[in-house]
C-alpha cells in the first residue's frame, strides 16, 4: 500500500500535518493529492503544519512553493505554519526564501490569516 | 586526523536519502552539535545524497566521526561513478542546474558546512566531502 499524508477538511480549509521524514515521492504525492482535493472540495484555504519537520531541503521547499502556486491557480490560499527556528535558519542559508509562500507561527495564527484573506 | 568511527550507506533509491539524513542526524547529536548545526549538516547531506542519486546514478555515502583535540566532527563523503561534473565552478554557483532542481544543492550545501571539497572527473565520477565541526 502506498504511504500517504492525510488531508483533513475543516469547512473551507484543508489541513495537512506533516509528521514523517518525507521522502521525495511522498512529498510529490502530497502535492498531487492536495491539488485534487482543492479542486474536488472547492476549499479556499490550505494550512500545512510543518512543526514536526526537522529539516526542509530544496526539494521539500520546492514542493511547498509548488503547492502554494497550484492552490493559488485553483483559487485557494496556502499558509505554511510552525516552521522550527533551526529549519528557518538553514533554509535561508541554503538560499531558499520560499517567496510567495504565506507563513504563520502556528496553526491558530495560520487560520486567522486564512479567514482574513 | 583521528577517525573514531565510520559507517558506509548505499544510496540506490529515494528511501536511502532519508536513511542518510537520519544517520547524519544521529552522529551530529553524538558529537553534541547545536540544533541549528545538526539541521544544517543534515540538510546539506540531504541535498548531496539526492544529487548522488539523480546525477551520479547512485553511489555510496561514508560517515566518519572525527576527533581533533577537544572538538568532534562529522565528515560525510559522497562518492559516485557517474558522468562527473565538467565545470565545478559553474556547478557550485547558485541558480545553476543541469537537471530539474532549483540549482541550490551544491552551492547551498557548501554554505551549510565548515569544510567542503569536491573532486570530479568527467566519465569517471564525483567525490564530495563535507565536514561539520562542533
Amino acid at each position: 500500500m502506498q504511504e500517504r499524508i492525510p488531508i483533513l477538511q475543516m469547512g473551507m480549509v484543508l489541513l495537512v500535518t506533516i509528521q514523517v521524514d518525507m521522502h521525495d515521492r511522498l512529498a510529490l504525492q502530497l502535492q498531487d493529492d492536495l491539488t485534487n482535493k482543492i479542486s474536488e472540495s472547492g476549499a479556499k484555504g490550505v494550512l500545512i503544519d510543518i512543526s514536526s519537520l526537522e529539516m526542509v531541503d530544496s526539494f521539500i521547499g520546492r514542493v511547498l512553493a509548488n503547492i502554494s502556486s497550484m492552490a493559488s491557480v485553483l483559487d485557494a490560499k496556502t499558509v505554511v505554519v510552525g516552521m522550527q527556528p533551526a529549519v528557518a535558519i538553514t533554509l535561508v542559508e541554503l538560499g531558499l526564501s520560499l517567496n510567495g509562500v504565506m507563513t504563520a507561527l502556528n496553526v491558530m495564527k495560520g487560520m486567522k490569516l486564512l479567514e482574513r484573506e | 586526523m583521528p577517525v573514531i568511527n565510520s559507517e558506509v550507506l548505499p544510496v540506490r533509491r529515494e528511501g536511502d536519502i532519508v536513511s542518510v539524513r537520519q544517520a547524519v542526524r544521529k552522529w551530529a547529536v553524538e558529537i553534541k552539535c547545536s540544533l541549528v548545526d545538526q539541521t544544517k549538516v543534515v540538510t546539506a547531506a540531504s541535498e548531496l545524497a539526492r544529487n548522488l542519486l539523480i546525477y551520479g546514478g547512485g553511489g555510496e555515502v561514508k560517515l566518519e566521526k572525527l576527533q581533533e583535540g577537544l572538538r568532534g566532527g562529522v565528515r560525510v563523503t559522497f562518492e559516485d561513478q557517474g558522468p562527473g561534473i565538467p565545470d565545478i565552478q559553474l556547478a557550485l554557483s547558485d541558480g545553476y542546474t543541469s537537471g530539474s532542481g532549483m540549482g541550490l544543492g551544491l552551492g547551498g550545501a557548501k554554505r551549510l558546512v565548515n569544510d567542503f571539497s569536491i573532486e570530479s572527473e568527467v566519465g569517471k565520477g564525483t567525490r564530495i566531502t563535507i565536514t561539520k565541526w562542533k
